[in-house]
């Protein structure tokens, strides 16, 4: 072939020939040059395999364990007390409980989109960041699931919102979006954690084979399922992974969906909207790539990992940032729009109400952080920055909390009836309930990246020029 | 480098992974027959109480009507736990010496009643109404069983949810003549027959809202 007396096509790129073609059309290396199969997996494999701690993972443990321990006290006088503790109570029944199970839910969105969908799409870039965002996913689901579980009161009764043969002789209700809920993100927390597990396995192999701990050994190889790497192997593998992203595709919409029947299936001026599934989506898929970043960027500074999540990563991340955010926008806009289109009073005055209540604080709040906010990605500069991307990321985390606080609470404070009106605030065991889940977050978080290789090391080597080029010539 | 898994392993992971479905399986199927079983329900078991009263004795060997003892059933919530002085409407006059009625005698004396242990205990959230059942045609027998055959009384049915509601979803199983609710004995020859025309005369509704029950 003639294309042998060139030189592979990595090299090309930064020499004089294509000078004259703009920077944007020349493609960006997923892995930062210079890496090779061998640094790949030295670099990634000695963050978890190494000896010494860092003072810094112990910082950050340290303020995990805080939030756990608050967690722990709150959940216990819950258990003891009740759920009197929160700030819920007439008209007001879902408050933080509720703005905060959606709020985690949400944020669980990206690992999913990230780790199926760009799959599906051949998005190469994906590899850096798939296996921590994924892993974020289960912890955002883990945090999100202790908010419904409080929330019905008696938690050890939370097994009767699954139908089994019971004594009672009835079932749950079916045609309830609440237990539909119940499904959604149980299925979504299984599917999450299966494809999470089986696209490590072949790096908890290389760990086990790396690890020079007898007793890591041990649990690396129960981990590895005595993977040895044979072409069997590989190709089950594959099967397995490509049916598993098969599976998650649809769930990125409807775990959301569902969660926004929540809301939509009640008659609550505020919450009864048709466009409800796709506004929910949306803004799970923002919350989502907003923690992705917030979680990325500290990430690669401490652990030195700009070599594989590149400015290309981030840059694109802020892009769909940008996208889904604009979407929410849209969505903002459309809900003012069709609660004057309706001509129904109350949904009038819900809408009104938000811009001019005694809420309208939050209302001005929100429409800063999630629509004026990512707009800054907009441009290239801040786009590729990680200071600034960090910044327009802690606006959005903010800005998605702040929405389900209008649309939760804030509705039910303006029900039909100006006699059962009311107000809402959270207490401190709300505050504690949520700092709480924050560090449970942190927590899991934070063991995940010691014992785990947070980034994929085998499919990494496949963004490698070398195997892609190898690739190539044998196909 | 040695093998840091024997070779059983393989055949122990596949053991556990295969054997972890029916291991499930095998718990949820023997907590879902506990709580079925009397251990849970209390079914048949026989309370001890501070006389050994036999209803048996009283019921089918003396003849007495369910409604001596148990006044309120009709006009009330609760069937009513006799007072003393019932007993010894009878017993101040027969085994007035028996010893096994120390404590009713004693009881009578000092005016302290006697401490019956409850046989039929329903949850605080669940309200039940003797009255209704009578007045609707439901037969004693139907809850309590042969009460008339119990030397010591025991509670005859699970009283799980799953039981009421058996009865509130098709009364016309159930229901008997009014004349016929204190007849221990009484078996219809014809159900499928009178059932659903003692539904109609009565006007007996399928009760099985939350609330029929249910605070």
């Amino acid at each position: 072939m003639a294309e042998r007396d060139q030189p592979p096509l990595h090299e090309i790129r930064p020499t004089r020939q294509l000078e004259s073609v703009p920077d944007r059309f020349i493609p960006q290396p997923i892995v930062e040059p210079g890496h090779t199969f061998a640094t790949i997996t030295d670099h990634i494999s000695s963050i978890v395999l190494r000896k010494k701690t860092p003072l810094g993972w112990y910082l950050g443990f340290a303020v995990s364990l805080v939030g756990m321990f608050v967690l722990n006290l709150t959940i216990g006088k819950i258990l003891f007390v009740g759920v009197g503790l929160w700030g819920i109570n007439h008209p007001v029944g879902w408050g933080f409980d509720i703005i905060n199970f959606v709020w985690w839910i949400g944020i669980g969105h990206a690992g999913t989109l990230i780790s199926a969908i760009l799959l599906l799409l051949h998005q190469e870039w994906r590899t850096s960041i798939n296996r921590f965002a994924e892993a974020m996913t289960l912890f955002a689901v883990a945090s999100a699931g202790l908010y419904p579980a409080l929330h019905t009161g008696r938690p050890w009764f939370d097994y009767w919102l699954f139908p089994y043969p019971n004594t009672m002789a009835i079932w749950p209700q079916f045609r309830s979006p609440l237990m539909w809920d119940v499904f959604a993100v149980s299925t979504y927390a299984t599917v999450s954690l299966l494809f999470w597990y089986v696209g490590m396995v072949p790096d908890l192999a290389t760990l086990r084979d790396r690890t020079k701990n007898k007793f890591g050994r041990f649990i690396y190889g129960m981990g590895a399922l005595g993977w040895r790497g044979s072409a069997k192997h590989w190709h089950r593998y594959e099967h397995a992974y490509l049916l598993l992203a098969g599976l998650s595709t649809p769930l990125v919409l409807s775990v959301h969906t569902i969660v926004s029947f929540d809301f939509a299936v009640a008659q609550v001026p505020g919450w009864h909207a048709t466009f409800f599934p796709p506004y929910f989506v949306a803004g799970a898929v923002v919350a989502g790539f907003a923690m992705v970043l917030t979680l990325a960027i500290p990430l690669r500074k401490a652990f030195k990992l700009e070599g594989f999540i590149t400015t290309k990563h981030l840059e694109n991340m802020g892009k769909i940032m940008l996208a889904t955010g604009l979407m929410v926008f849209y969505s903002y806009a459309v809900e003012m729009f069709m609660a004057y289109y309706s001509g129904d009073p109350f949904e009038r005055y819900t809408f009104y109400t938000r811009v001019t209540g005694p809420y309208r604080h939050y209302w001005y709040m929100l429409i800063l952080c999630n629509c004026l906010a990512p707009n800054l990605m907009w441009v290239k500069r801040f786009r590729t920055s990680p200071m600034w991307l960090f910044i327009t990321a802690q606006f959005v985390n903010v800005g998605m909390w702040l929405e389900r606080f209008v649309i939760i609470p804030e509705s039910l404070t303006r029900d039909f009836l100006p006699s059962s009106w009311g107000t809402y605030h959270g207490t401190r065991w709300d505050w504690g309930m949520y700092l709480g889940s924050i560090g449970l977050f942190l927590f899991l978080l934070f063991l995940f990246i010691r014992f785990l290789p947070m980034i994929s090391i085998f499919e990494m080597r496949t963004m490698l020029p070398e195997a892609q080029a190898h690739g190539e010539e044998h196909s | 480098m040695a093998q840091i898994f024997h070779r059983s392993a393989n055949t122990i992971s596949r053991v556990t992974i295969f054997g972890a479905v029916f291991i499930v399986g095998l718990v949820f199927y023997l907590i879902s027959g506990i709580i079925r079983s009397p251990f849970f329900t209390n079914q048949g078991v026989e309370r001890e109480q501070p006389v050994p009263f036999s209803h048996q004795h009283h019921v089918s060997g003396l003849g007495i009507d369910c409604r001596y003892c148990h006044t309120a059933v009709e006009t009330s919530n609760f069937a009513g736990i006799p007072p003393t002085q019932t007993c010894m409407n009878c017993h101040a006059q027969i085994w007035t010496n028996a010893a096994m009625l120390e404590p009713v005698r004693l009881s009578y004396a000092t005016g302290r009643p006697l401490v019956w242990s409850r046989v039929h205990r329903l949850p605080d959230f669940v309200h039940f109404n003797h009255s209704i059942h009578v007045a609707k045609g439901i037969g004693c027998v139907s809850c309590h069983g042969r009460i008339d055959k119990m030397p010591l009384t025991y509670q005859e049915a699970p009283l799980t949810m799953q039981w009421c509601l058996a009865c509130h979803r098709h009364p016309e199983q159930f229901v008997r003549p009014r004349n016929q609710v204190f007849n221990m004995a009484y078996v219809a020859k014809d159900q499928d027959k009178i059932g659903p025309q003692l539904v109609r005369l009565y006007q007996i509704k399928k009760r099985t809202s939350c609330s029929t029950c249910h605070y």
